[in-house]
């Protein structure tokens, strides 16, 4: 039988990793601003991003 | 600059005249073989997804819902994530030669065309929504140009709208439908999306910094004056209020990604390589990011500057350049803007109109008399009309919802209808794809019941807030009943519309598709499909389907029905490649087998879909109806293969352990091997030292008769004494061996230790005082008793005593026997004060031939075998032999005999 | 003039019958019992050839007569090893690191004085 391959699984878990991130309760919490950014702004592009920088890190890493 | 009207027109002309090019560019690279889709290419082309709802719409809709656009983006980049399902997607639809998303789901319940009609008609009448949201952007971007240059929005008395859906629908037609040969793939189409992709992405940026950085100081800028001046904190908040809202539009983009129509036709229909999806996987979502950045901004932007004058939001990105006199900026957002429609109407049309054509037009005339009459004509022609004309009328349905509903919503309430209209094909496309149980009675009720509370809840209710239909089943309910309100079905209020609609219409839709499922059978192609499409990465393919196929076909017959649909000059072609994949110079010689006809209706269903590709094959063939048992037993037989195959699997890995194990054991008994080669090599030695003395001498004394008498005796007392060694050595080295093979016989009985220990001391009691060596003891008058060898616990003790007689030195040695217990254990000691053993010897004089006193220059007499014959002995009784020792300080030689355990 | 052996053994009863044996054939004979006395009595004794075990404790027959024949000035010195052990590969060692010959235990007496005798030209 053919297993799912690792990066598949990996970028699977990045998906089920998000979904929490970018959802409520935890969207309530960012609250004030940084250099006049409002933070819930900061907080979602952030993940955002980072989630993007991790699924291209895992996707063309070489070797898999 | 004059914006007039003549400049817009002939700029967008231009523009749609390079996209051409593009895709002409595409087509014939494709045509040559050396395709230009690449991964990046694929990525960008998802980016269709980015319509006039992202590039006008998301701005608009930023000014009431602060942040909540964003879910839009956030749900694809969770979905796309999840790659192996995109993946499987594609295996399957490559295998089915799958066109669309009504084929998919049609084909996976049983190649039927109700289903694949069902599909079709949710999927135009969910769409047609989403491109009237087209539409109204397009017209409401060309009336801000025009009304800042003067020009009035009419020709021959036509309303700007209706002419915008006419070039649209004209240039969709030309563009997707150039092609006479009636096939799945389009890459010129992906070529020319990617491309305008890029465009769209630009101008909106552009915009975006102009903005923020020309208009405003710089984001923070932007943001504290949105703060302070005009108190629009609330938009830069996530209140947990909109907690089921957002949770919701998450959900219905992720969904939407894959299973708007022309989303599926680029993910996974026009996909050329799998692995260009771990590509796209973040630079689309790069992609989304890159154009969600400014919207805000611009949102805030837009109120600040216009403040209560009544600028429509959807325009702030035309209207804030254009307010500043940026016109040729204005200009490239307008570009922008028009790619971005285009692209849309273009992708989503060439599906519709496939999915139209296919699933519903083909059924029907398949069935009419006028097709058969005009039998042995090509019809690939007739096809390609067929998509002009559904192109034509969907972009027409859009116009006419856009003049029903449009005025009343905002763009991205217009599409987030369509994204709940196309949420319903979810279960029945994750089911079929991972759920072999699911039937079409499943799909077709599931998909019923969603679809109908979709319209009752969603569409309908559209139109009456628009005033085109009576509103009262909205406000108070069909026929007056309170509990079917509208938007409020059985009082559940409290919620946004379309969060409202998804999960009644999800509750209804995946209820009815499980418990229908659940209780009716699929009939033999049904089952097959299941199999097909579940185990995609498993099924044996050639196998089955050839298994699964049985009756009479020509050869003839199957040809002409693919020139009929492929046009003569494809089908040759296809049916020479897979004559030469079969080895045949010439497919006129190919067998009509039931491969032939699997690759013949393969064929078809690239042009027409499945299910009108099966009953076309069905129609020139006669085949014999596989029964549902047939079916099952044949399936069976591939899982078990599969079984088989997986046993086999097994079995080599069992066979590589047992091979690896094997050599280990190999590799122990080479060692053992070599362990055995010294010790032969040792025992030779030993027994060639005494063999040496004694055949010297005898040789001499043999030789010289007259050597002198003390000579002779000396001689021979060496010879008597060398061949007494010769014997011990030998006895001893069998007694090691029997020990160690475990043949040494054993007699078991109760063993006074301090008994042994006694007459131990009085046989060697001679040899001490030979040399003069004190000789002291402290031993309990009885016992301690154990159960052993009463010779063999002897043999310990005198190799013990003899090895400490032979170290001490003459005269002041001293040796000193105790018999105690210990815990569970006699505990027996021989001391002595003899030179002592360092920390090494200490453990190698229990090693074969390794006797002590190397050091010394007087050598002791000994096998070498003594103490490993001791330790062997007392080890069977489940002792430990060992000694204590420091260099100076004598040795104590130490062994244990565990007690029976009744006495302890 | 007297041909001197020197013998190496740790077996004194070899010894004892290695030391018989060629003082009756007339050679002058000196012994040894290990390795660092057997250098020592190369020095004093200067013999013309060595009758050498090559299984002794403090110094194997190998390392003398590596020791030995590192010394230019004992570059006449004849070296007979004798060995218990009979493997190819010892004889081969012993024959690389510069010994004249090798015997084997146990020998026969005559072999071994006709040898000797061989090789000191008597």
């Amino acid at each position: 039988m053919k297993r799912a391959s690792p990066t598949r699984q990996r970028l699977a878990a990045l998906g089920l990793l998000g979904a929490p991130l970018l959802t409520y309760p935890l969207l309530s919490l960012p609250a004030g601003s940084l250099w006049g950014i409002p933070a819930s702004y900061l907080y979602l592009f952030g993940v955002w991003a980072g989630l993007i920088f991790l699924a291209a890190w895992v996707a063309e890493r070489r070797g898999t | 600059m004059v914006l007039s009207g003549w400049l817009i027109a002939l700029l967008s002309a231009a523009y749609l005249a390079v996209l051409f090019a593009v895709a002409r560019f595409g087509d014939a690279r494709a045509d040559a073989g050396k395709s230009i889709i690449s991964a990046n290419v694929y990525a960008l082309s998802l980016a269709v997804y980015c319509t006039s709802w992202t590039f006008y719409g998301s701005v608009g809709r930023a000014t009431s819902g602060g942040l909540s656009f964003l879910t839009i983006y956030l749900g694809p980049t969770l979905m796309l994530l999840f790659v192996g399902v995109i993946v499987k997607m594609i295996r399957i639809s490559k295998a089915q030669r799958i066109t669309s998303i009504a084929d998919f789901i049609a084909s996976r319940y049983g190649k039927s065309q109700l289903l694949a009609g069902m599909v079709t008609v949710i999927a135009v009448i969910g769409v047609v929504p989403y491109i009237a949201l087209q539409l109204k952007a397009m017209a409401a971007s060309v009336d801000v140009l025009l009304n800042h240059s003067g020009s009035k929005g009419e020709w021959l008395g036509l309303d700007s709208t209706f002419l915008i859906a006419v070039i649209l629908a004209l240039f969709s037609i030309l563009f997707g439908t150039r092609h006479l040969d009636a096939t799945e793939r389009h890459e010129g189409m992906v070529a020319a999306v990617a491309f305008e992709s890029v465009v769209k992405l630009i101008a909106f940026m552009a915009v975006g910094i102009f903005v923020t950085y020309g208009l405003f100081g710089g984001l923070g800028d932007l943001f504290q004056r949105a703060v302070t001046e005009a108190d629009l904190g609330r938009l830069l908040e996530l209140e947990s209020g909109r907690a089921g809202t957002w949770t919701s539009l998450i959900l219905l983009s992720g969904l939407a990604i894959v299973f708007l129509p022309r989303q599926f036709q680029i993910i996974v229909v026009e996909n050329v390589d799998e692995s260009h999806v771990k590509r796209a996987v973040w630079l689309f979502p790069l992609y989304l990011l890159l154009i969600n950045i400014f919207v805000l901004p611009l949102a805030l932007g837009g109120l600040l500057h216009f403040g209560g004058e009544g600028v429509n939001p959807d325009t702030f990105v035309l209207t804030l350049p254009l307010a500043h006199g940026a016109e040729a900026l204005a200009l490239l957002a307008f570009i922008g803007g028009l790619s971005a429609a285009t692209g849309m109407v273009i992708v989503e049309t060439i599906a519709l109109s496939t999915m139209v054509c296919n699933d519903l037009v083909m059924p029907l005339l398949l069935r009419s008399a006028w097709l058969r009459a005009q039998h042995r004509q090509d019809l690939s022609g007739l096809l390609i009309g067929i998509r002009r004309v559904a192109i034509a009328m969907i972009v027409l349905l859009g116009y006419v919802y856009f003049r029903a509903a449009g005025e009343a919503y905002a763009l991205v309430g217009i599409g987030l209808i369509s994204f709940a209209a196309v949420a319903q094909f979810a279960p029945a496309m994750f089911g079929g794809m991972y759920w072999k149980q699911a039937t079409r009675a499943g799909a077709v009720a599931g998909l019923s019941a969603g679809f109908l509370v979709w319209l009752y809840t969603l569409l309908l209710p559209s139109f009456a807030k628009s005033g085109w239909i009576s509103s009262g089943f909205v406000e108070q309910g069909l026929f007056g009943l309170p509990w079917l309100k509208a938007q409020a079905l059985f009082g559940l209020s409290g919620l946004d519309e379309i969060s409202h609609c998804l999960w009644w219409s999800m509750l209804a839709n995946l209820g009815a598709y499980i418990a229908v499922s659940l209780n009716s059978r699929p009939d033999a192609v049904e089952a097959s499909q299941a199999e097909r499409f579940v185990d995609v990465f498993r099924f044996d393919r050639h196998k089955a389907e050839t298994r699964l196929w049985r009756g009479k076909a020509s050869l003839d017959a199957l040809v002409s029905l693919l020139e009929r649909f492929l046009g003569t000059a494809r089908a040759r072609q296809q049916l020479a490649a897979y004559a030469q994949g079969k080895g045949l110079a010439d497919w006129r010689k190919l067998p009509a087998d039931a491969e032939f006809v699997h690759f013949a209706e393969a064929e078809l269903a690239g042009a027409i879909g499945s299910a009108s590709a099966r009953v076309m094959v069905a129609s020139v063939a006669q085949e014999e109806d596989l029964g549902l048992e047939e079916v099952l037993d044949i399936l069976d037989e591939a899982t078990q293969i599969r079984a088989y195959s997986r046993e086999l699997e097994a079995k080599r890995q069992e066979l590589e352990a047992a091979t690896s194990e094997l050599r280990e054991a190999n590799e122990r008994l080479r060692e053992v091997d070599r362990m055995k080669d010294d010790f032969i090599s040792t025992v030779t030695h030993e027994l060639r030292t005494p063999l040496t003395s004694i055949r010297a001498l005898s040789e001499m004394l043999h030789e010289d008769p007259r050597i002198e008498l003390a000579s002779r005796t000396r001689f021979l007392g060496i010879i008597v004494s060398e061949a007494e060694r010769l014997t011990r050595l030998i006895n001893q080295i069998l007694d090691m061996a029997k020990l160690e093979s475990g043949r040494a016989e054993w007699t078991s009985g109760a063993v006074d230790l301090g008994e042994v220990a006694r007459e131990t001391m009085d046989s060697l009691g001679q040899l001490f005082r030979d040399k003069g060596v004190a000789l002291s003891s402290d031993i309990p008058a009885r016992g301690p008793v154990v159960q052993a060898d009463h010779d063999r616990l002897t043999q310990v003790l005198i190799n013990l005593l003899s090895n400490a007689v032979k170290f001490v030195p003459g005269g002041s040695g001293k040796v000193h026997v105790r018999v105690g217990i210990d815990g569970g254990s006699v505990r027996v000691e021989v001391a002595d004060n003899g030179p002592g053993l360092t920390a090494e010897e200490c453990g190698v004089i229990f090693e074969k031939f390794r006797q002590g006193g190397n050091t010394l220059t007087d050598k002791p007499k000994g096998t070498g075998l003594g103490l490993p014959i001791s330790r062997q002995i007392i080890e069977y009784f489940g002792g430990k032999l060992w000694v204590e020792s420091r260099p100076g300080e004598g040795a104590n030689f130490i062994f244990t005999v565990p007690l029976p355990a009744s006495e302890e | 003039m007297t041909k001197k052996i020197l013998i190496v053994d740790d077996e004194p009863n070899i010894v004892i019958s290695l030391e018989f044996l060629m003082k009756k054939e007339g050679f002058d004979v000196a012994v040894a019992s290990d390795g660092e006395e057997a250098l020592a009595k190369v020095a004093s004794f200067e013999p013309d050839l060595v009758l050498l075990d090559v299984m002794m404790p403090k110094k194997s027959g190998f390392e003398v007569c590596e020791a030995l024949r590192a010394d230019p000035a004992r570059a006449g010195l004849l070296v007979v090893m004798l060995t218990a052990k009979g493997r190819e590969t010892e004889v081969a060692k012993g024959l690389a690191i510069g010994a004249d010959a090798y015997v084997t235990k146990p020998f026969s007496t005559k072999d071994l004085v006709t040898r000797v005798k061989g090789m000191l030209g008597v």
